[in-house]
This record gives C-alpha cells, structure tokens and sequence, in this order.
C-alpha cells in the first residue's frame, strides 16, 4: 500500500480528505503511481504530467524520506519505504509566484 | 419575473450572482474552484443552466468545468487540448520562432443551438471544439495551419484566441480574434480561414496597414445584425458593416481609443459601450475617473457614463471579456474590473452601482437573462 500526500487543489478537485492510499500491481516508481492515482481519480489526468508526453508539470515536485525526487526518472524505483506505506510520497506545488 | 444571473471569473475563483430583474439586491455564491484562475464562465443559449468553465493554474494546468444546475454544482469534464498534427512555430517575443504550446483556454463560447458543442479559445492561439458537453476536444486546425500562422506573434498577454462569435443566421461562419494576429473569419464552419483586418492600422508594426499582426483586443456583434462588428483594437475603435471584409476607425471623440472590452445593448444595435483607459503602458482610466464611453450613433459619437462610477484615485482596468449585458427591457450593463469590483447599471448605462466590490481581479463577465 502506497501513501500519498496531495496539495491542496489537487485534494479539493479529488474531492479528497488527508492522505490517499493506492495498492499497486508493481513496484511503486514515479509513473505507476501516477497511473493508479489517474485511475482512481481521473479528473487528475493532465493536473500532475502532462497527457500525451507524460512529463512531469514544471511546477510540480515529488518529494519522500526528506528528498527531492523530482528529477529521478519515471520509471525508476521509489525508496523501499514509500513501497512499503512507512513513508509518504509528497506530490508538491512548487512555492512560486504570490 | 425575469431574473439575471451573472458569472463572474477571477485569479481566485468563480463566483455567481443572482437577482431578480430590478437588479438591485445580489446573491453572491462563490468562491467557486477557489485559489484557481477562471478565465472564463459562459451559459449556453440552448440551456441556461448549462454552464461551462475555463479554470487553470501555472502549477496544476487545464481544466474545464461543467455545470448542469446553472452554477450550484459542477464536475470536471475533458482537459486534453491536443494541437492536431504538426506543430509549427510561431514569433516569440524576441523574434526567434517557438513551437506552439498549450497554456490555457481564454475563451468558452457555447453553440447557439446545442448545449453539448462548445468552442475553445486558446492559448497558443487555437480554436477547439467539444461536441459531447467538454468530454473531448479536438482542434479546428485550419486556422492555425494559416500560411500566416508563423509570422503571428504573443501580445503582452500572451498569444491567445479570446474572441469567438458565432453567427446567428449563417451557422457554418464564424469570426474569430487573436492577440496578435488579428480577425479571421470561416465561411464553412473551420474547414478554412481568412484574415479581416482590412482597414486596420497599428503603428507598432513594420507595416501598419499588414494584413495580420494587429492587436484586437476584442469584438462585438448585435445577434439581430451578425455582419456589423464592432472593435476595440490596442488603439483605435473600429466598425464593420461587411462582416470584417473592411474596417472604419469609429473612435471619434473619446479622450482616449485604448482599452479591452467592447460591447452592444440588446436591444439597441447601434448602442455601443467601452471602457477607454489611458494608454498601452499605463492600463488604468484617464485622470483616475472611471468612464463608460456610449456611443448612440455606431460610433464616432461618445458620452461619458459616470453617474454611480468613482470618478477620483481610480486606478483599476477592465479586461477584455469583463463587460456583458442582459436582455431585460431595460438593458443592464455589467463591467468587473482588475479592483474586485462589479459595476452594473440597470438602465443602460445612466446609473451604476458596485454589486459586488471586493473580489480577486476580475477576469470574465457573462450575464444571463433568465425566465
């Protein structure tokens, strides 16, 4: 089980309330959290990447265990504890702007 | 009794006011979609209560949002505005040439007669189409394949389609208004596209009198008279009676001929209104007054409207789709300005009062005439 922490539109437009809880088939990386939030929530789909080129909205960040994994690839692992649920994977709106 | 029901979007959200037609006493709900840019709310002509919404954000990007209940709830519907085929490129602000790029949706204009077809005016400049209530979106890409489309350039705003008028006995034409590129108009529902800015002359370009890379900042048509359009251009008002094969300068005795919006009483299709402000560089009134500008005569001639406006230390813009009227007898006329206020005046333009004053920057307004 994968834990997710949305921003605060994002939960408003999901119509959401703290964390979000995802199962997933894989492992969890970038995208295949991303494609089980799109599932479950599909008014999400073009909010956080982009639809057809699947990149990563320029203002938007992915934080977990304290770092920043915002520039790792899509496809690349997630830490063992956002696997497992201890920790969260943070989807974050970058501070820019007023 | 008839009541009025105005759709407002702003930097932070959407908000609607209802009232019944003495237009004196507002309900004010909202903020709706709060925190997030509502560049546009507009009712559908076929179903009032079918309301349509561009709402976007710099973090979070596109969405459109759907109402079936005139306002009270609404559900997200189709986000994926897709260029059809090859991209090309377009001027960017330092000559160079870019790729055309989604942003935004400027403009929602919804069919005369079908409430589930609705057109998109975008950013980069685009026209799009939903045919299944915003579902889905595709792209009528001849006008962007223009053989101009890559000398056409971003104004200060950006390179945006914000003006679609759809014409009421003509069904398969339409005009459309791109900073900066200029009018373009179809004869045969988008299949293909002409630009109509004979006429026209904008001293910031090479060539002022070219036949694209003006600055319309906005255009109006009358239902009853689909050919006469009118405009408020970077300077300058203008006039068709061609359906935009030429233009005349109307700005005739107005202290000043730059602003946005532009728009015609409903009942009254020489009665025009705008709000000039002082310049290009400085987007407020003249002398701090706040002045609707009528013209009775198709332009040329100009009264100031001021009763109820403030007419000292006022410093606010009206941008270009936040000016409506409604078709009650007594033609109402609505401006928001960047301030958060919401002038109306319910006669015309004789008398005006804020019925709301302190929103986010005001973006849109569209008013519906409800039975």
């Amino acid at each position: 089980m994968i834990r997710l922490i949305l921003p605060p539109h994002l939960r408003s437009l999901a119509r959401v309330d703290g964390e979000v809880e995802l199962e997933l088939d894989d492992a969890a990386t970038q995208r295949t959290v991303l494609n089980a939030l799109e599932a479950r929530y599909p008014m999400l789909r073009g909010t956080i990447r982009d639809h057809v080129t699947q990149e990563r909205r320029p203002f938007i960040r992915f934080f977990a265990c304290a770092h920043d994994l915002s520039h790792e690839l899509p496809d690349a692992p997630l830490p063992e504890a956002v696997n497992t649920g201890t920790e969260p994977l943070l989807i974050v709106g970058a501070i820019a702007g007023g | 009794m008839s009541a009025v029901r105005a759709l407002i979007g702003t930097r932070k959200g959407a908000f609607v006011l209802t009232s019944d037609g003495k237009r004196d006493r507002w309900d004010i709900s909202g903020p709706h979609f709060a925190g997030w840019e509502i560049y546009h709310i507009k009712g559908s002509p076929a179903d009032p209560d079918r309301l349509y919404a561009s709402q976007t954000s710099g973090w979070f990007g596109q969405l459109i949002q759907r109402s079936s209940d005139g306002g009270k709830t609404w559900e997200p519907v189709g986000n994926e505005f897709v260029y059809d085929g090859e991209i090309g490129t377009h001027q960017w602000y330092d000559g160079t040439l870019r790729p055309w790029k989604f942003t935004r949706v400027w403009h929602l204009e919804p069919s005369l007669d079908d409430p589930d077809t609705v057109y998109a005016g975008v950013e980069d400049a685009a026209l799009f189409r939903s045919t299944d209530g915003g579902k889905s979106w595709h792209e009528l890409s001849a006008l962007r394949r223009h053989e101009s489309g890559p000398s056409w350039q971003p104004g200060a705003g950006g390179m945006c389609l914000h003006t679609i008028l759809l014409h009421a006995s003509h069904p398969q034409r339409i005009f459309i208004a791109i900073s900066a590129a200029g009018v373009f108009r179809t004869d045969d529902a988008g299949q293909s596209w002409r630009p109509i800015n004979r006429g026209l002359k904008s001293e910031f370009m090479p060539d002022p009198t070219a036949e694209v890379g003006h600055c319309v900042h906005r255009i109006a048509m009358h239902k009853s008279r689909p050919d006469v359009l009118f405009m408020q251009k970077h300077w300058d008002v203008m006039r068709s009676d061609d359906a935009g094969e030429s233009w005349q300068e109307v700005s005739g005795n107005l202290p000043t001929d730059f602003g946005f919006p532009i728009d015609i009483h409903a009942h009254e299709p020489d009665t025009v209104y705008v709000v000039p402000i002082k310049s290009d560089s400085e987007h407020f009134p003249l002398d701090g007054k706040l002045r609707v500008y009528r013209s009775r005569t198709g332009g040329n001639e100009w009264e100031a409207l001021t009763k109820g406006l403030p007419q000292r230390d006022c410093y606010v813009n009206v941008l270009r789709d936040a000016m409506a009227v409604d078709a009650l007898d007594s033609c109402g006329i609505y401006f928001g300005t960047t301030g958060g206020q919401v002038y109306a005046s319910p006669d015309a333009g004789e008398n005006w009062s804020a019925i709301v004053r302190d929103l986010p920057p005001v973006l849109s307004v569209e008013v519906q005439t409800l039975p």
